[in-house]
């Protein structure tokens, strides 16, 4: 009984970690983007010089 | 729980995006205004109204009004003076937290911790997937050089990125003698099939600048990568131990 109810908090916390990881790769891919690599004008011109600075492509 | 982690890449992405903006300020933006200084002179299509370029005098101030004027030049863009420096160093805390989010993932889908102790080893393997890989066929780029299709240069460097992460991971989790060839495949993959090559002869800015430029952003990179790392180290150690449990 103990043993189960064990297992089965340790695999709910594993698979929210996943989730939460997930979540995480979403959003860092999407702040990112926006900030690197999208080819909107406004987006471009204030991230302009940190562009350059990471390295990203740019221009 | 993933408010806790959020919290800890924010934390993250703003103290290394502070110290990126400062020194961006001091040793990158002023090299940058240079190269757009060249640009404009270079090119016939620009204003006429923009300084000769003289290496010894960064440009600042007045003869940098239309700092934005190459290629996407439409649409609000931040006037030279504090509304650029400041936007800089936001989009640099944005690419911070940006980043810091995606470290925290890997730790996440991989259930490997991010401590105080290993935290800065954390952003340097950051450094040398999403910097240092990448800059073997890309160099960080000043304004006006020559480059190659845009869209074919991104993909490269998300894809060298993708794989040089997965090479680093199977180094630092496996010791199968096995796993350690395909890493070492998947690091140099993308430099044998080669990044996208800028067409010769067309750069207008000159290349002592763009030596400087290359090595102060790489070195800039490496500091903002320990910071993201360490940052994340911090704070995950004090709220979310116990999200690694299982």
């Amino acid at each position: 009984m103990t043993a189960r109810t064990i297992s089965s908090t340790t695999s709910l916390t594993a698979s929210r970690r996943i989730a939460a990881g997930f979540a995480l790769l979403f959003i860092g891919a999407t702040l990112t983007f926006a900030v690197g690599l999208s080819s909107m004008a406004v987006a471009h011109n204030a991230a302009h010089d940190t562009r350059h600075a990471i390295g990203f492509p740019c221009h | 729980m993933i408010g806790r982690v959020i919290l800890a890449v924010l934390l993250a992405g703003i103290a290394a995006g502070l110290v990126m903006g400062a020194i961006q300020h001091v040793r990158l933006t002023p090299l940058i205004l240079e190269a757009e200084a060249f640009e404009r002179a270079g090119d016939p299509a620009s204003h006429s109204h923009a300084a000769t370029p003289d290496a010894g005098t960064p440009t600042t101030g007045q003869t940098e009004s239309d700092g934005h004027d190459h290629d996407h030049g439409e649409g609000w863009a931040p006037e030279d003076g504090w509304q650029r420096t400041l936007a800089t160093t936001a989009s640099a805390a944005m690419t911070g937290a940006g980043f810091a989010a995606m470290l925290a993932a890997v730790s996440l889908l991989v259930g490997l911790p991010i401590t105080r102790q290993n935290g800065v080893m954390w952003g340097l393997c950051g450094f040398l997937a999403v910097t240092l890989a990448p800059a073997v066929g890309l160099p960080p780029e000043l304004p006006g050089m020559a480059a190659a299709d845009l869209f074919a240069r991104q993909v490269w460097w998300v894809g060298t990125i993708a794989a040089t992460a997965a090479g680093i991971y199977l180094i630092a989790t496996q010791t199968r003698l096995w796993t350690l060839v395909l890493a070492a495949v998947l690091i140099m993959a993308p430099h044998v099939i080669g990044a996208p090559m800028a067409p010769h002869g067309e750069a207008m800015v000159p290349a002592e600048l763009v030596a400087r430029f290359v090595a102060n952003s790489i070195a800039a990179n490496a500091i903002f990568w320990c910071i993201i790392g360490l940052f994340l180290g911090l704070v995950l150690d004090r709220t979310a131990k116990d999200i690694y449990a299982t």
